[in-house]
């Protein structure tokens, strides 16, 4: 199921952006989905409170006994510290990504800039997160203030301060926060990479009992493997059918007895690459069915 | 490379035969060092940098070129999805692992003091000078109007900053909060809200709003010099201006500098968003951003500094005198190190 999800995920292709490395290979890093971001900073603001309020307990009770003023005074300092280098300390590691973003499976990373693509630096994560001051923080202290005797006006314009800012990566192309633009860094995906088991090999047995002509193997193009692809490793046995029958009834296919369809898909997947894959080494790339070449 | 070309020329001979495909038989022989490179990179994040031994550092970018030798003849020849995807976000991890930020921190820090922070002042003088002539302007005149009325106070000075500190005031009162020490804080405690005061709040606003064309920085600079303005005059028409002056110097020198320099990385970006020049409105802002964004590491630490000076040194030392002094070395000290020309000439390195 997992490699399901990791494979379907893959396939978004608006989300792709060019990464040459310094070998000369496109990385096509995908950015990281608005999901994923909400989720990241929702689970760090969790985390950050938590310790937060752990400390408060601790400072404050410690504090009764010995010097009250002494302990909120350092439970102050800290709360500025934690909540400012919580965000520093993680992202300048190397894996440039605080703990929520690590689940969400995002990090930091720096953006194609003019001077070509940089590497992630200090000062740029600095940046990022100083903006994450005006961006979260202040509306917050807005309303945190409001609750006086602030007149509403300005505690509307907070709100159409911070809706500006909350809604900035809905906005842009590259889902860059006020921050990002400024620090030059975006927030791409770093999924663990998980090999999936080669589909061509697991049939080896069954394999005799499928033997398609050339004219069967030329009903479908690449688009068509992929799909074929993603619904063999969902292997949903609804879906095997349905797709099954679809193809049987297009290569003209008689159904035997005892054939299956996850296996006869299975077989078919393996001969449709094979015929794709020695087309392709000669240079010709048939993109769909569609693409007669 | 080697061991891909030789396999697919044994496979020509056995084409007819119906064997394994040769994308196939590909991901088959170069799997292992697949996940060779994957297991070094999951102990790199579980166990730093130190876990790999000699072997393993010379191992690493062989592996990761190799990976990524494997990736192009992937795309090129292989139409398995799975192979693609997985080559690609292994490649991307090797790569962020390979040419991320490598230096300790230790040395990063080093780096920084000694070069990055006096190089980023340097290159943004213009912005800082004109974030410190917007300052001067407006407290001169804001000195100038309270002097000839002191109601002027009362628009330049928010109220719940100035405190007992008006005009309403008798001059012994205004005196009084100059050298008295306030009974009810520690020095850590003035410390503390120091942090959350008017003045730390300005200089990280100054900067971060700079994006805005620079308008609310420079709205910010003329307010920090009315406020200023407004004191000294209110203190000046009681003849209390030199007193005042050392209150103000001992903290103000190190915290009014730092203001100014934030309003200048805030400009700076102001500036490269509004007259973005050859380059775009984005690349232009990152750009900036970079330099400035630097220079305000070094305003934050400047912000802590002139905390603590408020917090203890301005609570301890009544003299005006020394107060003076030590405003003043520290004013020297700062320009000194911030803005005398450097004969290490090590390129700038963000």
């Amino acid at each position: 199921m997992n490699e399901t999800l990791h494979h379907n995920k893959q396939i978004n292709a608006t989300d792709r952006r060019s990464l040459i490395t310094p070998e000369g290979i496109d990385l096509k890093i995908q950015l990281a989905d608005i999901g994923a971001r909400i989720g990241a900073i929702v689970i760090d603001l969790i985390i950050i409170h938590a310790v937060l309020f752990l400390g408060a307990i601790i400072f404050i009770f410690g504090g009764i006994t010995v010097n009250f003023e002494l302990a909120l005074s350092l439970f102050i300092v800290f709360s500025l510290f934690m909540r400012s280098f919580y965000f520093l300390a993680f992202e300048m590691g190397a894996k440039a990504a605080t703990p929520g973003k690590r689940l969400m499976k995002i990090r930091v990373a720096a953006r194609n800039t003019a001077m070509g693509q940089a590497r992630l630096s200090a000062n740029a994560i600095f940046a990022r997160n100083a903006l994450r001051e005006i961006e979260i923080f202040l509306p917050l202290s807005f309303f945190a203030s409001n609750s006086g005797s602030v007149d509403g006006m300005i505690g509307l314009l907070g709100l159409i301060w911070s809706g500006i800012f909350l809604l900035f990566p809905l906005f842009n192309k590259d889902r860059l926060r006020a921050g990002d633009l400024i620090a030059g860094t975006w927030v791409v995906r770093a999924p663990k990479p998980i090999l999936g088991r080669d589909l061509a090999t697991h049939n080896n047995q069954s394999a005799g009992l499928f033997s398609f002509s050339g004219e069967q193997v030329e009903a479908y193009g690449i688009h068509e493997l992929h799909v074929l692809e993603t619904v063999l490793r969902t292997n949903k046995p609804a879906t095997l059918k349905e797709v099954a029958d679809r193809i049987r009834h297009k290569i003209v296919w008689e159904k035997t007895a005892e054939e299956r369809d996850k296996e006869f898909l299975e077989a078919y997947y393996r001969a449709l690459r094979k015929r794709l894959e020695s087309r392709l080494i000669m240079g010709v790339r048939r993109k769909n069915k569609f693409d007669t070449r | 490379m080697t061991d891909f070309v030789s396999e697919s020329i044994d496979s020509s001979s056995l084409a007819f035969e119906d064997q394994s495909l040769k994308s196939e038989r590909f991901r088959e022989i170069r799997k292992k060092d697949w996940a060779e490179l994957e297991a070094l990179l999951n102990r790199m994040d579980k166990k730093g940098i130190r876990s790999l031994n000699a072997e393993d550092v010379l191992r690493l970018p062989k592996l990761y070129r190799a990976a990524l030798s494997a990736l192009s003849v992937a795309r090129a020849t292989s139409l398995d999805q799975s192979v693609i995807a997985y080559l690609e976000s292994l490649c991307t991890r090797a790569y962020y692992r390979l040419y991320g930020t490598q230096s300790g921190l230790g040395k990063r820090i080093w780096a920084f003091l000694s070069r990055d922070w006096p190089q980023a002042a340097q290159r943004l003088w213009k912005d800082t000078a004109l974030s410190a002539l917007l300052v001067f302007l407006s407290t001169l005149a804001a000195y100038l109007m309270v002097q000839s009325n002191p109601e002027w106070f009362y628009s330049f000075v928010d109220a719940g900053l100035a405190g007992d500190r008006t005009p309403a005031a008798s001059t012994e009162a205004l005196r009084s909060t100059l050298y008295d020490r306030p009974d009810d804080a520690s020095g850590l405690g003035i410390f503390a809200s120091y942090l959350f005061s008017h003045n730390s709040r300005v200089a990280i606003f100054a900067f971060a709003l700079g994006f805005a064309f620079g308008i609310p920085t420079i709205f910010f600079m003329l307010s920090t010099g009315f406020m200023l303005g407004g004191f000294i005059g209110l203190f000046a028409s009681r003849e209390l201006g030199f007193e005042l002056g050392g209150w103000l110097i001992i903290h103000g020198s190190t915290e009014i500098l730092a203001i100014i320099l934030a309003g200048g990385a805030g400009l700076h970006i102001g500036r490269a968003i509004a007259f973005p020049g050859q380059l775009s409105r984005t690349q232009s802002a990152a750009l900036a951003g970079r330099t400035s964004g630097l220079l305000m590491v070094g305003v934050v630490i400047m912000l802590l500094f002139a905390g603590l000076l408020e917090g203890y040194a301005r609570q301890l030392i009544t003299e005006d005198f020394l107060r003076y002094g030590i405003g003043l070395t520290l004013l020297g000290l700062w320009l000194v190190y911030l803005y005398l020309p450097r004969r290490d000439g090590t390129p700038f390195n963000e």
